[in-house]
């Protein structure tokens, strides 16, 4: 075949590829197709690289023969990668997921962002200015990819706590983010203007690295779903830019869907919390706080005992369950389960109240509560359970904190607007939990001061273990 | 423009509506692992760094390919594995905890 044949069959296999992507993700619509959609993406993608190597394998070459160096790099590369890709993608506990899948996304717009630096250094080798288009289109992949990359390095340190989860204010931060962000569109129109210079291409570069950490920073960690899904859509219209840079059409197609399902996913996110997007990039959380520390506190909290819990559970006719993030940082999927089954052969009515950002990401707690093999059935979502915990019994709440914190229905805290588990509105309410410690939002919970919670202080594991272990005693 | 600029920016702009198109009807439950696979797709870029890494000439390109390379490889590969892994857990859902529902009345 010669290498045009070979060409268009590889256009063709990047097409291939690209409706692979498309398709997958309308088969992750449901939760009895997603597994598959995602291997036919994964297939798509499989197909779309092995058509490039073949590309490069039969493209004539200026030196006629195999580029060895550029071979190697491939292979090191790929080896490297994709070993600490498989590697920590099958390591990971899946309570780290969502920071790992930050990671993966930050070496994603990494290596957008390299694609172009690389192209704009031989450009200048060659001393050729850039067409408008090409020009356009490698400095937004450089500025775009260079503040997914570092911003996405920042959330996923902030989720493994590497770097403080609450809201870090850096001295005339706002003013050093606009700096950061001017110098950036001033050297982007210097270079459009059509000037070739490599060092404002690097004062852009490293404007935009500085810009994504303190873009990123300010932000509390509870919005850091919201954060990394953004970025998500960012890394994708990065990866569409080298598209245009390379000529590239399934770069385009594949970023630019990416940057699209980004950006509306972002946007539910949001919703699902009812802020707004630009409110979490200004960094809302931490906005206007100081008179209200006081306002909610001031109740005294009751402690309770497993023994007393074990009965008003076993006695109860319908329980429901709010798991939150502790309870997966505690492993205590399992216990939550063995507890729920028991009193279930009881007779007792359980139910998992799930909000939409339990856990660290929306739907991360179905994934977690997944694994531990709780029936499907029993997870109902925030609107669907917030009527029924009128006639609940009792509400056992095992590490989640904000998310039924009262003080959200108030205009004045940090939490408000927030959606919430209606979990004060429960004929009696458990609280598992180790300290009176704050959560994401770093504010009091009022749940806990209400004369009708009893806290359990305790890890979640240990306090659902004393828990099974009191109402088998029974 | 270009009639590639053209086509290049048929292709954009399409690809961007599916997006929004394809997103609009995905669950709640799913939106992690939707984003986990979303977040794959775009390790496509290793095949922009695959290109830039055959061309690379001096040490300077050929040390940003490599790190492209290895960054995108560790994209796709992690991306899909982490996601398939979170959808693994959702496929055995229908377990027999519960084999049937207690019949009423």
């Amino acid at each position: 075949m010669d290498f045009n044949t070979v060409s268009d069959l590889v256009h063709l296999a990047w097409l291939a590829g690209a409706a692979a992507f498309v398709i997958g993700l309308m088969r992750m619509n449901s939760p009895a197709t997603a597994r598959n959609g995602n291997l036919l993406s994964a297939g798509g993608m499989a197909v779309a690289i092995a058509a490039t190597a073949i590309l490069l394998l039969v493209r004539p070459t200026e030196s006629g023969g195999v580029n060895g160096t550029g071979w190697a790099i491939i292979v090191v590369g790929i080896l490297a990668g994709g070993g600490a890709g498989l590697y920590t993608a099958r390591t990971v506990k899946m309570t780290a997921m969502p920071q790992l899948v930050s990671l993966f996304n930050a070496v994603g717009g990494g290596a957008a962002a390299l694609i172009a630096i690389d192209d704009y250094l031989n450009l200048n080798a060659m001393n050729t200015v850039p067409t408008a288009q090409i020009n356009v289109a490698t400095v937004l992949d450089i500025v775009i990819g260079s503040i997914t990359f570092t911003g996405s390095l920042i959330a996923s340190g902030k989720l493994q706590g590497l770097i403080a989860g609450k809201p870090i204010m850096i001295p005339a931060g706002r003013l050093v983010t606009i700096a950061l962000a001017a110098i950036t569109v001033v050297g982007a129109v210097f270079l459009w203007a059509g000037n070739l210079s490599v060092p404002v291409m690097l004062i852009i570069l490293a404007a935009a690295l500085i810009f994504g950490v303190t873009m990123v920073l300010p932000i509390g960690g509870a919005d850091m779903p919201v954060v990394i899904s953004l970025l998500n859509s960012f890394t994708g219209t990065a990866v569409a830019m080298a598209g245009f840079v390379l000529g590239n059409d399934v770069l385009i197609i594949a970023g630019a869907l990416v940057g699209a399902s980004g950006a509306i996913l972002t946007k539910l996110m949001a919703d699902a919390m009812n802020r707004s997007v630009v409110n979490i990039m200004i960094g809302g959380f931490g906005g206007g706080e100081g008179t209200m520390a006081e306002a909610g506190s001031g109740g005294s909290v009751r402690a309770i005992g497993a023994d007393d819990v074990a009965i008003q559970l076993a006695y109860a006719q319908h329980v429901i369950v709010v798991p939150g993030y502790g309870l997966a940082v505690a492993q205590a999927q399992h216990a939550v389960r063995e507890l729920a089954e028991l009193l279930e052969e009881r007779g007792v009515d359980v139910k998992y109240a799930i909000h939409p950002v339990a856990g660290r990401m929306p739907g991360h707690m179905n994934v977690l509560l997944a694994e531990a093999n709780v029936p499907y059935p029993q997870l109902k979502e925030m609107d669907d359970i917030n009527p029924e915990f009128e006639r609940c019994d009792v509400a056992l709440v095992v590490g989640a904190n904000d998310v039924t914190n009262p003080a959200a229905r108030r205009p004045g805290s940090p939490v408000s607007g927030m959606p919430i588990l209606d979990v004060d509105k429960a004929h009696s309410i458990v609280v598992i939990k180790r300290s009176m410690g704050r959560g994401y939002a770093g504010i009091d919970n009022e749940l806990y001061t209400n004369p009708k919670t009893g806290m359990l202080f305790a890890d979640a594991k240990d306090g659902l273990a004393a828990l099974t272990a009191a109402v088998k005693a029974l | 423009m270009s009639p590639e600029l053209l086509s290049a920016l048929t292709v954009f702009v399409l690809a961007i509506l599916v997006g929004f198109a394809v997103i609009s009807k995905v669950p709640a439950t799913l939106h992690t692992p939707l984003m986990s696979g979303a977040n794959s797709i775009h390790g496509i870029v290793l095949v922009g760094s695959m290109f830039i890494a055959i061309e690379a000439t001096d040490l300077a390109s050929q040390l940003l390919s490599l790190v492209a390379v290895a960054f995108a490889t560790m994209n796709v590969v992690g991306g899909y594995v982490v996601t398939d892994r979170m959808l693994q857990m959702f496929k055995k859902k229908p377990v027999a905890a519960k084999p049937a529902e207690p019949a009423e009345g």
